[in-house]
């Protein structure tokens, strides 16, 4: 998908009736961006596995603050929403499983060893360019290994330097306050440090109370309450800086540093007599990355990457007072991780590509200072093998990849779940079947494994070596059809639509053992997934420089659990997924002006495997406005935006237990030079 | 004219989103659902029995069944419907239940509560905020109730407490520190066995009961008997039958018998015992356990002659039904027609099986229940 809003085709139109064109700064930023939008129209036309994409402008009009709240806007996405600003948010595509999505930050995966899920509620929003979501893999052979290794890939792209002419520095100054007690000041410098080399520094901090009323009811017969949610504040502060240059023999480096430190409150589950919860987390992440980019010849090309990553997390539970004071865990967790990717030009028609991806995970813990009790302390090697080829024709494109993963795990006590060998493929089709080439089929197949994570496996208690990996298949058969109009009200549209299958096999899930305090991790489960999903823009220009952007998404989900024919649940839709969902973005730009609507709907879900009225969760939807102007003053580009979320304050659960905001509201102003 | 379509069909689209979306289901307390299990024994001296089932934590969705001899009739979540104005419901993981008088007190554990609900309509009287409570037992016109903290966010005072409550003004009157993380109690003449786990600080577990003087509410001694212990069941001769967890790994769980008069451990079994209920001369057992080694589970079930103290080798399942238990997580024992109910846990987070045996071991009936169904009290 291009973006949910089309500002792009729009910029594109606008290019080619240049003579329309004031000579307004907000157009001229427009027209930086056609080159890059052409060849996003072309990729979104031809990949042959589905891809969404929000970028730049589009990612501007709508109400987020962190990357979470951006992709509720997806199809085919569940965003697991415990709340708040600090509060957990992650996301599963296509019901395979939060574990199964891989979320990469600028190329590199962003991992979690420990527990295999990351919190896209941590990233925000205000350094992050791009974001796009692949189901099954990126349709390219040239990639690390790793870009092979998930069910759904995220992609995450930092603020690239980007100067124009004669300027040799960009600069963003951003306050955000509002609701939940926000103030969250922003600030992006770029300097050109020479022809070759360009540096960057983003630098952010948040502060919120977290606080916000909500409603909790049953119905007229029952209760009705409104309450404050607390422990929700968050202190967050993040720094990121980078380095790009180019080399004289046309290769490309850069060089990326990462700081992320939060001390926040983890808001609890609202249950009876028990509102608020006093734990807390505080989160020290520090990463370095680079990587290496060079074409030795027509016919080769190498890219290497490389990442170092420290992650600390400290829970505190007031609530729990062991032999050594109240209850503190703190995880270690270091990544090490090396990848080069080689691709070769075989023919006009031919290409094939080997990458080698390294990785090295460890884990260590302490509880109040010592050792924790049993802890094995687990060290995971990692090799990926990709073997990928292609061939590209007009009207016909096909790829197919190997992937060979390589795991040895070895822990300093006890069992290691030791060495794990797999071959996993990928088959991808992309087909112009006319001579137009706005229409195309695609298909792809895609068998894929997560491993278990540390925690599955090593967790006091509840960890089980012995497990297996859990598996997904996933096929999928679409079409995408997008259309520029010249000298029509309506200037562009685009659809596009999959129809998808998918099996889960061996899901690994926590059972618990002797009591509700130890559960332990078996491979039981296997889900099978139906899906429907429908991706449609359009951009109108209206006389009076009026442009109309809307989007709409659709998703349709059938997700059993087919585990065991004796279970109560046998046949029933699995947690938390709706079987209907969609969005529906409408946005008007008018000179300086900008008004966006949006509305997002999840139909009813069950919070639990068995579909009875104690697990349903009732539709959550939301519909929030913004507004913005911009202006420029001296040489700032000045923009003003009010921001209206859930404008109807409806009651919403995502989570069981978890309430949403009701009506919150957000004022930015940034000064862009 | 293409144009003009599209905008019809976006304008029918999002038309379509939003009226679906504006409407949302009326919300109502969930209804409790009634099953007919049997013939109908109008003069039967227990007149029924409850069962708590714990709910997962954070569900809030502990529940209350109730099974009606006199009709036949089991009634699954009660409470909703006898009590909807009560916020999220009986509360977050029912740890226990016991009756005294014409009062129904349920252990409600991270509701930080005790609820006490009327015997004949199940309405709620008042609850009684004792944080992280664990079991209740009775005596002479007072509720005793264990909890695991004595005192909560104290980073020296690990050690929990039992509260005693007064069943007629129905408030905390006195409160004696035990060890830590004490679970079941039992009384016997006018003292108070409560098992103490330590389950906060592992490997650092307890391993002793600790004896309160009911009189002077105080702490009397400590019993050393095992690692991280769990039940406590008094039989009628005088014993208290005690059971430790072991440490889930090397040390496994075991079964001691403590002689109340001299306060010493007197006899130990050596195998699992999860969960008992002693009922006259026998006591009914299963022990459920994971090994770190096999990664599997092994279930096994066993009685107990509590008057010599010896094994017997009797089941009380006889036909079969065991191998459909996944994870067997209450038991009880009619006292009357001695018929044995076990409930199956199964995932913990789906609907458990209540099951009935006969005297002869054989299944009489069974039934779904609310999610983790693990605690009974008998109603005469």
């Amino acid at each position: 998908m291009q973006g949910l809003f089309c500002s792009n085709a729009r910029a594109q139109v606008i290019d080619t009736s240049s003579k329309k064109l004031t000579t307004d700064t907000v157009k001229r930023h427009h027209l930086k961006e056609v080159s890059i939008s052409a060849a996003r129209l072309s990729l979104r036309n031809t990949s042959a596995t589905p891809v969404q994409i929000l970028k730049g402008t589009d990612l501007e009009k709508l109400n987020s603050l962190s990357v979470a709240d951006a992709i509720r806007f997806f199809s085919g996405v569940q965003i697991k929403d415990y709340g708040g600003i600090g509060g957990l948010k992650t996301v599963n595509v296509r019901s395979l499983g939060t574990n199964h999505v891989a979320v990469f930050y600028d190329g590199v995966e962003f991992g979690n060893a420990q527990n295999g899920q990351v919190d896209l509620g941590k990233f925000s929003l205000d350094n992050i360019e791009e974001i796009d979501l692949y189901n099954a893999q990126k349709s390219t052979i040239f990639q690390p290994a790793k870009g092979f290794a998930a069910g759904a890939s995220l992609y995450l792209m930092s603020k690239q330097p980007n100067f124009e002419a004669g300027s040799r520095t960009n600069g963003k100054l951003s306050f955000k306050t509002g609701s939940f007690g926000l103030v969250n000041p922003s600030f992006l410098w770029q300097y050109k440090l020479s022809d070759n080399v360009y540096s960057s520094i983003s630098t952010e901090l948040t502060h919120a109370n977290g606080r916000y009323r909500f409603r909790t009811t049953n119905g007229v017969t029952g209760y009705d309450t409104t309450a404050i949610r607390h422990n929700g504040d968050i202190d967050a502060q993040r720094v990121e800086a980078g380095l790009y240059g180019k080399l004289k023999d046309s290769s490309a480096w850069t060089v990326k540093g990462y700081l992320y430190h939060s001390d926040r409150g983890l808001p609890g589950p609202t249950v009876n007599n028990n509102f608020d919860s006093k734990q807390r987390q505080k989160e020290k992440d520090v990463f370095i990355q680079s990587s290496y980019n060079k074409k030795f010849s027509e016919s080769y090309s190498l890219m290497l990457s490389a990442k170092y990553s420290d992650d600390h997390t400290q829970y505190f539970d007031p609530t729990i007072t062991t032999t050594r004071g109240l209850l503190e865990n703190k995880y270690d967790e270091h990544e090490l991780y090396l990848s080069s990717a080689n691709k070769l030009h075989i023919s006009s028609f031919w290409n094939a590509a080997l990458s080698v991806d390294y990785q090295r995970n460890t884990l260590d813990a302490t509880q109040n200072d010592s050792t924790v009790y049993r802890f094995v302390r687990p060290t995971r090697n990692t090799v990926l093998t990709a073997l990928a080829t292609e061939v590209l024709f007009k009207r016909f494109n096909a790829q197919a990849s190997l992937l060979g993963t390589f795991v040895n795990d070895q822990v300093d006590t006890l069992q290691a779940a030791g060495k794990k060998t797999k071959f996993t493929p990928a088959v991808l089709l992309s087909w112009q079947p006319f001579d137009n080439p706005d229409f195309r089929l695609r298909s792809f197949y895609k068998s894929i494994f997560r491993l278990p994570s540390f925690n599955d496996l090593y967790y006091t208690f509840i960890g089980n070596s012995l497990l297996r990996p859990e598996y997904t298949k996933q096929y999928d058969v679409g079409f995408t059809y997008n259309k520029t109009f010249q000298q029509h009200t309506l200037i562009y549209f685009a659809i596009q639509t999959d129809a998808y299958y998918n099996q889960v096999t061996d899901k690994i899930v926590a059972i618990p053992g002797m009591n509700l305090a130890r559960w332990t991790m078996y491979n039981l489960g296997k889900v099978h997934i139906r899906g429907l999903e429908i991706n449609s823009q359009a951009t109108w220009q209206l006389p009076g420089e009026l442009f109309i952007n809307t989007g709409i998404s659709y998703t349709y989900q059938k997700a059993i659990d087919v585990t065991d024919p004796t279970d109560t649940f046998y046949g029933q839709q699995i947690p938390y997924t709706p079987l209907n969902s969609g969005s529906v973005l409408v946005g008007a730009e008018w000179r300086k002006f900008t008004f966006n609507y949006s509305y997002i709907y999840v139909a009813s879900r069950y919070d639990s495997k068995y579909n009875s009225p104690e697990n349903y969760l009732r539709p959550w939807y939301t519909h929030d406005i913004n507004f913005s102007y911009t202006t420029n003053y001296n040489k700032h580009k000045i923009k003003l935006t009010g921001e209206l979320n859930n404008v109807f304050s409806q009651e919403n659960y995502i989570a069981l237990n978890f309430p949403m905001p009701q009506i919150n509201y957000r004022f930015t102003i940034s000064s862009t030079f | 004219m293409k144009n003009i379509n599209y905008k019809l069909l976006y304008l029918l689209l999002g038309c379509t989103l939003l009226v679906y979306g504006s409407c949302r289901k009326a919300q109502q307390p969930v209804p409790e659902v009634v099953t007919t299990l049997f013939s109908p024994d109008p003069s039967s001296v227990v007149k029924g029995f409850y069962l708590v089932d714990e709910g997962n934590l954070g569900s809030s969705k502990a529940s209350l069944d109730y099974l009606d001899y006199t009709t036949g009739q089991f009634s699954k979540n009660i409470y909703g419907q006898a009590n909807p104005q009560v916020v999220k419901g009986l509360g977050d993981v029912g740890n226990d239940v016991g009756i005294y008088g014409s009062k129904v007190y349920i252990v409600v554990n991270n509701s930080n509560k005790v609820e006490v609900l009327n015997l004949h309509t199940n309405k709620r009287i008042t609850q009684i905020d004792i944080t992280n409570c664990r079991y209740v037992t009775f005596h002479n016109g007072k509720a005793y109730v264990s909890a695991y903290l004595g005192k909560v966010g104290d980073p020296k005072a690990p050690n929990g407490a039992v509260n005693e409550i007064d069943t007629t003004t129905l408030q905390v009157t006195r409160t004696v520190t035990v060890g830590r993380q004490p679970e079941e109690m039992a009384i016997v003449g006018e003292k108070l066995y409560v098992a103490n786990s330590g389950g906060y600080s592992p490997p650092n577990y307890e391993r002793t009961v600790s004896v309160v003087d009911l009189a002077s509410f105080t702490e009397l001694k400590r019993i050393d008997v095992a690692i991280n212990l769990d039940r406590v069941k008094a039989d009628q001769y005088g014993d208290i039958y005690v059971t430790s967890r072991g440490d889930y790994y090397n040390i496994p769980s075991k079964l001691f018998v403590i002689d109340t008069k001299t306060d010493q451990v007197k006899k130990e079994f050596d195998f699992g015992v999860s969960n008992l209920w002693i009922d006259g001369d026998i006591a009914y057992m299963y022990s459920y356990e994971f090994s770190h080694i096999t990664g599997k589970n092994t279930t096994t079930y066993s009685m107990i002659n509590v008057k010599d103290e010896t094994v017997l080798n009797t089941k009380f399942i006889t036909d079969g039904t065991e191998a459909q238990i996944k994870v067997p997580y209450g038991i009880a024992v009619n006292p009357v027609t001695k018929e044995v109910l076990v409930t199956d846990a199964k995932d913990y987070v789906s609907p458990g099986t209540l099951y009935c045996f006969s005297t002869a071991g054989k299944k009489k009936w069974s039934v779904i229940t609310g999610d983790i169904p693990g605690h009974f009290a008998f109603a005469y």
